[in-house]
C-alpha cells in the first residue's frame, strides 16, 4: 500500500466539490437590482404588507444610509456593492400549499439533493420544517399538529399579516434597527424568514426547523427570524444553509431576534454550510449576520453552531441576561479551510443578578484560511454574583492558516467570578502515530482527532443535527494533516 | 487637548533652535513633530486606547520646560532610592541631570545620559545605528521623539557582566506648575552582557506632573537583561511610559512593573524577537484603589523559531479605580516551535472599581504552544474565614490573601533589596503592619 501522504491529502480536499453547489432551475421572480426607496416601497408590496410594516422599512432604511460599513472585524474581503444585488428574488406564482403534494416537483428535488427531504423528515424525525429559498419561505410542515398547542410556527410575511400585535410588539427589540450597518439594511430589505411563537407553558413537542438556500444568481439573502418562548415555555430551534456554487461572492445578511420570557429556555442551533467558495478563492457566501436574544428572569437561551461554510463569516450570536438568574450558553465550532476566514464569537451582557454563561468556542483552521473568535464578557454594576466561563480553543492544521483569539473582559463588579482560557495547538504527530499504530488510518485519525476536540460541543446539537455536524466536519477536513 | 497639542508645536521651534540643527538626530526629530503634528494625542476611537481616555490628564496648563527647578539633597530623595544595594544611579531633577546625586561611569562602559552621548562624536555611531530605530512612530511616541534630549545612556559592551544594578530615577519638583516631561532612555546591551535596571519617576511636587516616557532597549545576543519599573508615584503623578524591546538570538529579557501609584498609568510595551531562542518574561503587579487608572497594553512579536514568551499580570483594584490589560502575542508564520504563555488574574475589592482586560493571540503558524488565561474574582470567603478562625484580624487576614495572590509575580524578582522595597510599599498600600517577608 503507497503511503497517504499529506499532499495526497491536500489534493484531494481541494478537488473535493462543495455537494451542495447545484443550481435548480426554478421560475422565480426577481425584482431590479439597486436599492433605493421605491425597491423598498415595492419589497413591502409584493409581500402584501401592512403600512406600518412599510414605514418601518423606511425608517430603517433611512438610517441605513447615514451608517458605514464595520471594519473593525479581523477578514479582509472586496466589499460588496449593495447596488449591484437585487434585493428580493422568489420562486414565481408562489401558490399556498397544504401538503406536499403539491408542492413544485422541481423544488422537492431541491430538498431531496439537499438531504433533508422534507417528507422523510415529516415521517421519521417528527421535525417541522420551514423551507426558505431565495428568502422566501416556500414550505411548513407540520403546522396542524403546532396549532393545537397554540404554537405559531410561520414564515415571517404570514406573520405580519396574522400576528400583527406579536410581530409589532418584538420585531426590533433585541436588535434594535440601527443596531450595525447590515442589521439596519436587513431590517429595510428583508423579504421573509420565519416567526416562531410558544405560548405560555407550553414545551414544544419537537424541534422546529427552518433551511436556508440561496438559489438565484445576483441575489442577496437576507431573511429574519423571530422567536417569541413566552412564560415557562420551551423550544428547540434549528437552522441550515446552503447555497450554489458561484464565481461571485453572494452577500447573506440575516438578523435573528430570540426573546425568552420568564423561566423560557430556548436552544437555537445553528450548522452553517454557505458555499465557501473554491479551492482558489473565488465565490463564496458572505455571511454577516446579527442574531442576539434576550433573557428574562430565569429564562436560558443556548446558541450551538457549527460553521464550516461562507467565504467571509461574521458573525457574534450574543445574550442579553436581563433577568434575574438568567442563563446563556454559547457552543460553538468554526472550521475554515482554503481561503475562507471566519471572525465569529459571541457576547454576553449581565445585566441582572445571579446571571450565569458558559462560551465554549472551538476554531479549526487548515489551508490558508484565518479564524479568529471574538467575544465580549460585560458585567454590569448591578449584576451581583454573575459567572461566566469561557474557553476557547483553536487546532491549526497545515502552517498557512491563522488563528486568533480576541477576548474582551468588562468587568464593573466585586462578586464576578470570570474565568477565560485559550490554547492554540496542532494535532500531534504522535496522536496520529498512536492511530496508525493500532490500525487506523491517518485520514480516518485525524477525523477522530477533531471529532474528539469538538466534542463538548456537537453533544450540545440535537440528534438529527449532530450526525450531519460530523459529517459536515469530517468532509471539511478530511485530507488536512498537521 | 488641541490647545496642549498647538502649544507642543509651537515650542517645538524654540526648542530646536537651541539644538544642533546640523545633528542627525535634527532630521528625526522634525521627522516626529510632522507625525506628532498628524496624529495627534491618542483617543478612545482607537482599538489599542479603547478603555484609557487622556482627556482629562491633557487638560492641564502643562509647561513643557519648568520655569525653576528645586535644588534636591540626597536626603530628600533617600527613600525613594533602593539605597540598601551599591548601585550605579542616574537621576534627573526636573528633566536636567543631577550629577551632585547620581552615580555613573565610562570604565569599559557608558552608564551616562543621552544628551552627552548626542553631542559628542564618538558616540555618533551608536547614536545613527541604534537612536529612534526600534520605537513605533505613532503620536505618543513622536512627541517624545520630538523632544527627546534627556535621558539615560546604557552602552554595556561585550562580555561585561554589571557589577551592580543601575537605578534611574527622574523626580518633578514643580513648584508652582504642572509639568509634562519628555525623557528618553536608550539602552544597548552587547553579548554575553548582563545587566539589572531599576526605573522610577517620582514626583516631589503638589502640581500635577504628566511624564511620556520612551525607552529602547537593544538586547544582543547571549545577553541578560532584568529590567524593573517601580510605579508609585504621588495621585497626582500621570505616566504614559512607552518601551520597546529589541532582541537577538538567545537573549533573554525580563520585565517587573509594580504599578501601585499615579493617577493615570499607562505601560506600552512591546518586544520583538528577531533571533532564535529568545525568552522573554514580562511580569506585573497592580494595586490601586481611589479613582487611580492603570492600563497595561503589551506586544510580544514571535518572529523566528523556538522563542519562548511568558507573562504574569496580577491586578488588585479598589475605590474607583480602573485597570486595563491589553496583551498581544503575536506569531508569525516562521516562528514554529513557539511556547507562549499569558496570565492575566485580577480581583475586585470595592463595587465602583472596573476592570477591562482582552488578552489576544494571533497566531499565524501551526506547531505552536500558545495559552492564555484570564480570571477576575474576588477573595476566597474560606480562606479568610480560616485565617480570621486563626485569631488574624479581618484587615491582615485580606492583606496576607492579597499578597499571597500577588506573591508568585514576586518570586521571580531577581534583586532581594528590590523584593523588600515593593513588599513594604504593598504592605504600607494595604495598611497593615506585617512583614510579607515569608
Amino acid at each position: 500500500m503507497s503511503k497517504y501522504t499529506e499532499d495526497d491529502l491536500k489534493k484531494e480536499l481541494e478537488t473535493k466539490e462543495y455537494e451542495y453547489g447545484f443550481y435548480t432551475d426554478i421560475e422565480s421572480d426577481t425584482l431590479p437590482v439597486g436599492l433605493n426607496e421605491e425597491i423598498i416601497i415595492a419589497i413591502s408590496k409584493k409581500k402584501e404588507e401592512p403600512e406600518w410594516m412599510t414605514e418601518w422599512r423606511l425608517d430603517a432604511f433611512k438610517k441605513w444610509k447615514e451608517m458605514s460599513e464595520p471594519e473593525w472585524a479581523n477578514v479582509k474581503y472586496e466589499k460588496p456593492d449593495l447596488q449591484k444585488i437585487s434585493y428580493y428574488s422568489a420562486p414565481s406564482n408562489k401558490p399556498k400549499y397544504n401538503s406536499l403534494d403539491e408542492v413544485d416537483p422541481e423544488l422537492l428535488e431541491t430538498f431531496k439533493k439537499l438531504g433533508i427531504s422534507v417528507d422523510e423528515q415529516k415521517k421519521l424525525a417528527g421535525v417541522a420544517v420551514d423551507v426558505v429559498i431565495d428568502s422566501v419561505s416556500v414550505a411548513t410542515s407540520f403546522k396542524d399538529t403546532l396549532k393545537e398547542k397554540g404554537i405559531i410556527f410561520c414564515s415571517m410575511n404570514e406573520a405580519i399579516k396574522e400576528h400583527p400585535e406579536l410581530v409589532k410588539k418584538y420585531i426590533g427589540t433585541v436588535i434594535p434597527k440601527t443596531d450595525n450597518y447590515y442589521a439596519a439594511l436587513n431590517s429595510a430589505v428583508f423579504s421573509d424568514g420565519s416567526f416562531c411563537y410558544i405560548p405560555k407553558g407550553v414545551k414544544c413537542p419537537m424541534e422546529l426547523s427552518t433551511y436556508f438556500r440561496i438559489n438565484e444568481a445576483g441575489t442577496g439573502q437576507f431573511e429574519r427570524t423571530l422567536v417569541v418562548a413566552d412564560k415557562g415555555s420551551y423550544v428547540s430551534y434549528l437552522e441550515g444553509c446552503s447555497a450554489p456554487s458561484r464565481d461571485e461572492n453572494q452577500l447573506h445578511a440575516a438578523v435573528v431576534e430570540l426573546i425568552a420570557l420568564d423561566d423560557a429556555e430556548i436552544k437555537y442551533s445553528t450548522v452553517q454550510n454557505w458555499f465557501p467558495g473554491d479551492s482558489d478563492g473565488n465565490g463564496g457566501v458572505f455571511n454577516f449576520v446579527t442574531k442576539r436574544g434576550l433573557c428574562e428572569n430565569n429564562a436560558k437561551i443556548s446558541w450551538t453552531q457549527v460553521e464550516t461554510g461562507s467565504a467571509v463569516t461574521w458573525k457574534y450570536p450574543s445574550c442579553v441576561l436581563k433577568g434575574k438568574n438568567s442563563v446563556g450558553e454559547f457552543y460553538s465550532i468554526a472550521v475554515t479551510n482554503n481561503f475562507q476566514q471566519a471572525d465569529t464569537g459571541t457576547k454576553m451582557i449581565h445585566l441582572g443578578e445571579n446571571t450565569k454563561s458558559t462560551i465554549i468556542s472551538k476554531g479549526i483552521s487548515a489551508g490558508k484560511s484565518q479564524n479568529s473568535y471574538r467575544g465580549l464578557v460585560q458585567i454590569s454594576p448591578r449584576a451581583k454574583n454573575a459567572r461566566n466561563f469561557s474557553q476557547c480553543d483553536s487546532l491549526l492544521i497545515g502552517n498557512e492558516c491563522g488563528a486568533h483569539t480576541f477576548p474582551y473582559i468588562e468587568t464593573k463588579n466585586k462578586s464576578a467570578q470570570i474565568e477565560h482560557e485559550a490554547t492554540t495547538s496542532k494535532i500531534g504527530e504522535d496522536q496520529i502515530f498512536y492511530c496508525n499504530q493500532r490500525g487506523i488510518d491517518t485520514e480516518k485519525a485525524i477525523a477522530l482527532i477533531v471529532n474528539g476536540f469538538s466534542k463538548e460541543v456537537l453533544n450540545k446539537l440535537p440528534m438529527e443535527f449532530a450526525v450531519e455536524a460530523q459529517k459536515l466536519l469530517e468532509i471539511s477536513l478530511e485530507g488536512s494533516v498537521g | 487637548m488641541t490647545q496642549l497639542k498647538e502649544k507642543l508645536l509651537s515650542s517645538f521651534i524654540a526648542f530646536e533652535d537651541q539644538k544642533d540643527i546640523d545633528s542627525y538626530v535634527h532630521g528625526i526629530r522634525t521627522k516626529a513633530i510632522k507625525t506628532f503634528e498628524k496624529e495627534g494625542f491618542p483617543t478612545k476611537k482607537l482599538e489599542n486606547w479603547k478603555y484609557t481616555s487622556l482627556k482629562k490628564t491633557l487638560n492641564y496648563d502643562y509647561k513643557l520646560f519648568p520655569s525653576e527647578t528645586k535644588a534636591l539633597e540626597f536626603k530628600d530623595i533617600k527613600k525613594y532610592l533602593i539605597d540598601d544595594v551599591e548601585s550605579y544611579k542616574i537621576i534627573f531633577v526636573d528633566g536636567k541631570y543631577s550629577s551632585h546625586l547620581s552615580e555613573t561611569t565610562h570604565d569599559g562602559m557608558d552608564i551616562c545620559i543621552l544628551s552627552s552621548a548626542l553631542n559628542q562624536s564618538k558616540y555618533d555611531l551608536l547614536i545613527e545605528n541604534y537612536f529612534d530605530k526600534i520605537s513605533k512612530k505613532d503620536g505618543i511616541t513622536s512627541l517624545n521623539t520630538a523632544f527627546s534630549s534627556e535621558g539615560s545612556f546604557i552602552h554595556i559592551p561585550k562580555n561585561v557582566q554589571v557589577d551592580k544594578p543601575i537605578q534611574v530615577i527622574y523626580f518633578s519638583t514643580g513648584k508652582n506648575e504642572s509639568v509634562f516631561y519628555q525623557p528618553r532612555n536608550l539602552i544597548i546591551v552587547g553579548e554575553n552582557s548582563q545587566v539589572e535596571i531599576i526605573e522610577r519617576h517620582q514626583s516631589l511636587s503638589e502640581n500635577s506632573v504628566l511624564v511620556n516616557s520612551v525607552s529602547e532597549i537593544y538586547c544582543n545576543v547571549r545577553s541578560v537583561v532584568k529590567h524593573y519599573k517601580v510605579q508609585n508615584d504621588k495621585i497626582n503623578a500621570s505616566l504614559i511610559d512607552n518601551t520597546f524591546v529589541s532582541q537577538e538570538r538567545n537573549s533573554d529579557y525580563s520585565l517587573h512593573t509594580f504599578s501601585l501609584g499615579g493617577e493615570l498609568t499607562r505601560n506600552n510595551l512591546s518586544i520583538a524577537q528577531n533571533g532564535e531562542r529568545i525568552e522573554s518574561t514580562i511580569n506585573g503587579i497592580t494595586i490601586i484603589g481611589e479613582n487611580q487608572h492603570v492600563d497595561h497594553n503589551t506586544l510580544i512579536h514571535h518572529k523566528k523559531p523556538n522563542c519562548n514568551s511568558y507573562q504574569d499580570y496580577k491586578g488588585i483594584f479598589g475605590g474607583n479605580s480602573v485597570g486595563v490589560f491589553n496583551g498581544q502575542v503575536m506569531v508569525e508564520k516562521e516562528a514554529q516551535k513557539t511556547n507562549a504563555f499569558q496570565s492575566n488574574n485580577n480581583v475586585l475589592i470595592s463595587d465602583k472599581a472596573t476592570i477591562n482586560t482582552k488578552p489576544q493571540l494571533e497566531i499565524f503558524a501551526d506547531d505552536v504552544k500558545c495559552s492564555h488565561g484570564c480570571t477576575v474574582g474576588q477573595l476566597d470567603q474560606n480562606a479568610l474565614f480560616y485565617l480570621r478562625s486563626r485569631g488574624i484580624p479581618e484587615k491582615e487576614a485580606t492583606a496576607l490573601l492579597m499578597y499571597g495572590f500577588a506573591n508568585k509575580v514576586l518570586g521571580s524578582v531577581g534583586i532581594p533589596q528590590v523584593k523588600n522595597r515593593i513588599n513594604d510599599i504593598i504592605a504600607k498600600k494595604l495598611g497593615v503592619k506585617i512583614g510579607f517577608d515569608i
